[in-house]
């Protein structure tokens, strides 16, 4: 099982996490590597998204939770006491399952991120808007409507108005939490295709809406089953020769 | 079948006409009360009224003093309520955990919104005419409007707070915003309509009150203006008691002309507030 590797981006160790004492991840260990795409899948509740929101401290916002364990990014603990947030979450960008434009411009929606981080510079702003609805795929659909309302994209375009916003603060790691559940196939292949492109400058952890698109997507795998961490292999190996009797039966479709 | 059904269209009808006598019954005192305001007080309405100083005994010229004195207590009140009542709003929404403290302060404002006006002014009386030493002034009658005023606007506008989904504070969050970012450019704009509805209904409620400035304000005849906020004030609603109960010979049509102008402040203070309210619910987008 791969769960150590050589300067990874994140480390992961030996992470417990539960809400409202119902534990909901058990003694995970895992490192994900940097320039990759790295999947976490899994069926439904097994704690893959609280797994990716614990990694930028999203869950922080959540009352009444529990966390034993570690996790770096860069060898640096992120939990360590004095660790700015609002930076760390700069770094690590996050992607969520329904596609949340804030009230405004599709303009505004993209520069929030570095506005908030005391960018002013027009030029500068101006590049970040190109820059980062290139990188989503969104760019020759929206460049004539940038003032335009962000609310009045189709569900794809705002999942990708979503990621390009990430984009905006260039982070080193990009969490993506099944970003096109909501989206039809070519929305998707759109989405598919420039995570190859973006895996060259962000570490990438995607949760992946479905085992097929897990199989086309990830450099590395691991599945998660009920808040414990199964199997964790480089590669496709994990979807051709599964190590353990569970994750064979799950991504053969055999229960889940 | 038929019959059946037409039946039951006929229960329908007489359903609807229920409901609509019903509605009626509840508009109908509301629509003669003030019909019954306008014709009568129509009349007294004119130029000089509505600009000049009483004269005669209250019984001649205008009624100029109350009604700057009700805008001043108004605009006193939104001064001193609003930045508690909303930044109160705002902790218990958005900062504070569900404690027994907490828990307890909420409790804390149910109660003080049902509290008699009157007690307020014995409150302010006490509290700021008389220990703070503020004396009768707009001053003491704003900060006891306010303090009447607060409970309305800190639940409405926690409601409307905790009307934006939590979505919103998570993706502000996530983009490297701090929990007031959040609240300052996500939160705050899409709970705005409420919160203007809530502090202006609690105004309209502290402008037409008459118990809490009865001891802490209001002059029973000042012809003058007020000079600064530790003046005496006439206001309309007190005036209003005043000209009704308390100076023989009063003609009927300054007492109805009197209540118009309150009236006609009130409603228009209401329609400023539904006109904000539906022009950002068209706004908004969830
Ligand atoms: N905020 C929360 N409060 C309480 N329990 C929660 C909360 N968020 C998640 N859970 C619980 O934690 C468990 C794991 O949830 P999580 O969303 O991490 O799973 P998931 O693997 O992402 O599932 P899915 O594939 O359905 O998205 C579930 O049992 C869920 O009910
Ligand atoms: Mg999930």
């Amino acid at each position: 099982m791969l769960t150590e590797i050589a300067n990874p981006k994140i480390r992961i160790e030996h992470v417990s996490y539960a809400y409202d004492g119902e534990m909901v991840l058990r003694d995970v260990t895992l490192d994900v590597p940097a320039n990759a795409v790295t999947a976490f899948f899994g069926p439904a509740g097994g704690g893959k998204t609280t797994l990716l929101r614990l990694i930028n401290r999203l869950n922080d916002l959540v009352d009444g939770t529990q966390m034993t364990g570690r996790i770096s990014l860069d060898g640096q603990d992120v939990y360590a006491l004095g660790v700015n947030i609002p930076q760390l979450r700069r770094r690590v960008g996050m992607v969520f399952a329904l596609p949340l434009p804030l009230p405004g411009t599709i303009r505004e929606n993209v520069l929030y991120g570095p506005r908030l981080a005391g960018e002013r510079d027009r030029s500068r702003l101006e590049e970040i808007v190109v820059r980062s609805l290139r990188q989503a795929a969104l760019w020759d659909e929206v460049r004539d409507r940038l003032d335009g309302p962000a609310s009045a994209l189709s569900g794809g375009q705002q999942q990708r108005l979503c990621i390009a916003r990430s984009l905006a603060l260039e982070p080193e790691v990009l969490l993506l939490d099944e970003p096109t559940s909501g989206l039809d196939p070519i929305s998707t292949g759109k989405v598919e295709e420039s995570l190859l492109e973006l895996k060259q400058h962000y570490t990438i952890i995607i949760v992946p809406h479905s085992v097929q698109q897990a199989a086309r997507v990830a450099d590395h795998a691991a599945f998660i089953l009920m808040g414990d961490l199964i199997e964790y292999q480089p590669g496709k190996k994990i979807f051709t020769t599964p190590r353990d009797k569970r994750t064979e039966d799950y991504v053969t479709g055999r229960f889940g | 079948m038929i019959s059946v059904n037409s039946r039951r269209y006929v229960v329908q009808r007489i359903g609807f006409g229920v409901l609509i006598l019903a509605a009626l019954l509840v508009v109908l005192p509301i629509l003669f009360v003030v019909g019954a305001i306008v014709v009568e007080g129509i009349g007294a309405i004119n130029w000089e009224f509505l600009t000049a100083i009483p004269r005669d005994g209250m019984k001649a010229g205008g009624i100029f003093p109350a009604i700057v004195g009700t805008l001043l207590l108004t605009v006193g009140t939104a001064l001193a309520a609003i930045p508690f009542g909303v930044g109160g709003a705002i902790y218990l929404s958005e900062y504070a955990r569900d404690t027994w403290l907490t828990r307890a302060i909420r409790l804390a404002i149910v109660n003080l919104a049902g509290i008699p006006s009157v007690v307020y002014g014995l409150f302010g009386l006490g509290l700021f005419v008389l220990f703070l030493q503020f004396g009768t002034s707009i001053l003491a009658g704003s900060l006891t409007l306010a303090i009447m005023t607060l409970p309305i606007i800190i639940s409405t506008s926690e409601e409307a707070l905790r009307a934006v989904p939590t979505e919103f504070r998570t993706v502000s969050a996530s983009l490297g915003g701090t929990r007031w970012q959040g609240i300052r450019n996500v939160v705050l704009p899409q709970a705005l309509p409420g919160i203007i509805t809530g502090v202006i209904l609690g105004l309209l409620r502290a402008g037409g009150e008459t118990a809490p400035i009865l001891f802490t304000v209001a002059a029973f005849y000042l012809p003058r203006l007020p000079q600064s906020p530790f003046d005496q004030t006439m206001a309309l609603p007190y005036h209003l008691y005043v000209i009704s109960t308390q100076v023989p010979g009063m003609p009927i049509q300054v007492q109805y002309g009197t209540a118009l102008v309150l009236l006609a402040l009130v409603l228009s203070l209401n329609v400023v507030a539904t006109v904000i309210r539906s022009y950002f619910r068209r706004k908004r987008q969830w």
